[in-house]
């Protein structure tokens, strides 16, 4: 499933043991062969239950801002595995100094796209208790029958516009000349809601964010989203909320947030990954990403640690606020 | 018996949304959660379960509770009346049907909660069989036999045909009500579906899982001091997903929400995953994560069972299963700390 499994849980072992790292963040074997966890595994044994497979999805760079901080009297250091996509949102903590850098050791490993059951599940396949890989082709096995599901088809959102097998950031990498990911048009969903008229891309919004329920699993799921205590959970703040109070919150909840983390955005996909309901959260994050690409050059949050984001980068060319009204508010 | 060919299914809808509202599983922007019939709205028997639970229709995620005017020296309190109109839910499964019962002890019991308690009053519970239960399904754990629910009215799909019976004075009276839609039958089609389901039941991956090592009979501070929780609970996000699908979920808090002219009181549902779920004066309520996230487990598999002779408080529906961003849930919990003890 993935071609450099078997060495990664290798390596991963051979560093506990020797005790370069104390702990492992890494994703824990689950119940079924889809549904693995993030875990933070401290002891050798416990690696058993280590996985590296196609449903390893999950961004685990957010975990390090609390892992990367050491109990007392820890000496080795943790090890985190990050997926090429997964080191822009660690490098983005770093730059806004959220992760204690010397305490982690990343291994880089290479992925050639995840697999989103989701999307299975979404082909009418129900009761799925197996399933084998060969060549592009899944085969799901079910207790209604065998299903053949091309993985081109469901691959996790983030996948289909895969970001380049290039990690950014690691201390050791293992990876073997992964495919090119798909190099479709990450921003083709953000031009057709640019073509909506304002009342269908009002309608579209409305219907999407109608489905919220203020889970936060979006929030807590990007690792953008990092302040020590978020305004909604603050309960002197005023605006503390545990549903959406009123139609116009529901729809401003996810608006905000996405201007709250425009700029430093990684574009991960963690929010739509997460959702339970289903709302394609990532085309706010790219529409901004689009809009900063093209009024101030393109910019990648999360490339190299500590650089410095176009939003908080004053230059005399600058756009104006005007903008807004010559796009006719788009 | 009675039943009504399954293309009628949508004409059976309408004729009970003609007498009273109706509450069914309702497609928006392509997820299905409970919701209002309306003209159009079409029944899809492929939808196992909807995101919410039907619980959102007894136990809405917020609602208004009093609310407050101050006009010159005066303040005016208006509390909001429980609503008291006639409805049906149609379309729910074992699982949520059983949920109910779970939220009945808490709600309808000393202190009885009046807004629940009208709804269950006015409410009447019309099941669907699961024809195809998924593998996140694992209701038999906790003693559910999917194929009779156990409604004001239960239904079966067989072949071309919903056949249902009504199992309370309520349930009867809805079937009446539909009158010469419906035409009498046997038992044969209802118990082939039901034995077509059990079937399936038994091949599920969690047709064994069982509640050894929980319960009301176990120790209470051993699974509390067990070491695992802190490993379980390492990848726990902190949101709120898991309790917010859940049909048996029930903790709520009570707010207070300023719109400039009134101060409205609302409750609305959450989260024992929140940093601040039962935050008191004292500052001290569960501080850390992994306290937060067993607080979920004991609630339904120790503190529940101790407090409701023994029954749990999870119905396995499979919805944290599905849902949860980490895929963290009940079951592996269940797996880790239950067994033979």
């Amino acid at each position: 499933m993935q071609r450099v499994s078997a060495k990664v849980l290798e390596r991963v072992r051979q560093l506990m043991a020797d005790g370069t790292v104390a702990k492992v963040v890494g994703w824990k074997k689950g119940e079924f062969f889809y549904d693995c966890a993030p875990s933070v595994f401290e002891t050798v044994e416990s690696l058993d239950d280590l996985v590296y497979d196609s449903f390893c999805a999950s961004n685990l760079s957010k975990y390090m801002i609390k892992n990367s901080v050491l109990p007392e009297g820890q000496t080795g250091k943790v090890l985190v595995l990050l997926k090429p996509c997964d080191t822009y949102s660690f490098n983005q903590l770093l730059t806004e100094h959220r992760i204690q850098r010397d305490n982690v050791y990343i291994l880089g490993v290479g992925c050639e796209g995840m697999v989103d059951i989701e999307k299975v599940k979404a082909q009418g396949v129900k009761g799925i208790i197996g399933a084998s890989e060969k060549d592009g082709i899944l085969t799901v096995e079910t207790v209604y029958g065998n299903k053949d599901v091309a993985v081109r088809d469901v691959l996790v959102n983030k996948c289909e516009t895969c970001k380049g097998k290039t990690h950014v950031i690691y201390d050791e990498l293992i990876s073997e000349n992964e495919d090119e990911g798909p190099a479709g048009d990450r921003f083709e969903g953000v031009r057709a809601l640019e073509a909506m008229t304002s009342e269908e891309r009002f309608a579209f919004w409305k219907a999407e964010l109608s489905k919220c329920i203020r889970c936060n699993a979006c929030r807590n799921a990007c690792p953008a989203c990092s302040c020590r205590k978020c305004v909604f959970d603050n309960n002197a703040s005023g605006i503390a909320s545990k549903a959406n109070t009123d139609s116009f919150e529901e729809k401003m909840f996810h608006i905000i947030r996405a201007f709250h983390v425009a700029g430093r955005c990684t574009d991960c996909g963690e929010c739509t990954r997460v959702c339970p309901q289903g709302i394609p959260l990532h085309l706010f994050n790219r529409k901004y990403i689009k809009d900063i690409n093209e009024f101030y050059g393109d910019y990648s949050a999360g490339e190299t640690a500590g650089q410095r984001g176009p939003l908080i980068n004053f230059t005399l060319n600058d756009v104006e606020p005007q903008i807004v009204s010559d796009r006719e508010g788009n | 018996m009675k039943k009504i060919a399954f293309s009628q299914i949508d004409n059976l809808l309408a004729a009970i949304a003609a007498t009273q509202k109706l509450y069914m599983p309702v497609e928006t922007a392509g997820q299905y959660n409970y919701g209002e019939w309306t003209p159009g709205t079409t029944y899809n028997p492929d939808v196992l379960h909807t995101v919410k639970s039907a619980k959102s229709v007894f136990f809405p995620q917020s609602e208004d509770l009093i609310r407050f005017k101050r006009d010159g020296m005066n303040l005016s309190i208006s509390p909001v009346a429980p609503e008291d109109e006639d409805f049906v839910v149609f379309g729910v499964h074992a699982c949520d049907v059983k949920g109910f019962a779970v939220l009945d002890r808490v709600f309808l019991y000393d202190p009885v909660d009046a807004y629940y308690t009208s709804r269950r009053k006015h409410g009447t519970i019309f099941s669907v069989m699961c024809k195809a239960p998924e593998e996140t399904c694992f209701c038999g754990a906790f003693g559910i036999d999917a194929t009779e629910p156990g409604a004001d009215v239960d239904s079966w799909i067989a072949d071309d045909a919903l056949v249902m019976r009504a199992n309370t004075e309520k349930g009867e009276k809805l079937l009446e009500s539909l009158g010469s839609l419906l035409t009498d039958c046997d038992d044969t089609a209802a118990d082939q579906a039901k034995a077509e389901t059990k079937e399936i039941l038994g091949k599920l991956p969690l047709a064994d899982l069982n509640t050894n090592g929980f319960g009301k009979d176990v120790d209470l501070l051993t699974l509390f001091n067990r070491p695992e929780w802190k490993e379980l609970a390492s990848g726990c996000l902190g949101c709120g997903t898991c309790t917010y699908v859940c049909p048996t979920c029930q903790c709520y808090d009570v707010r207070d929400y300023n719109t400039g002219k009134e101060i409205q009181r609302f409750r609305v549902w959450d989260s024992c995953m929140y940093s601040d779920f039962t935050m008191m004066a004292h500052g001290t309520n569960r501080p850390d994560h992994t306290q937060r996230f067993r607080q979920r487990f004991m609630h339904k598999l120790k503190y529940y069972p101790d407090r409701y002779e023994g029954v749990f408080g999870c119905v396995g529906c499979g919805r944290c299963l599905q849902k949860c961003p980490i895929s963290m849930n009940i079951v592996k919990v269940m797996k880790k700390l239950g067994g033979e003890a």
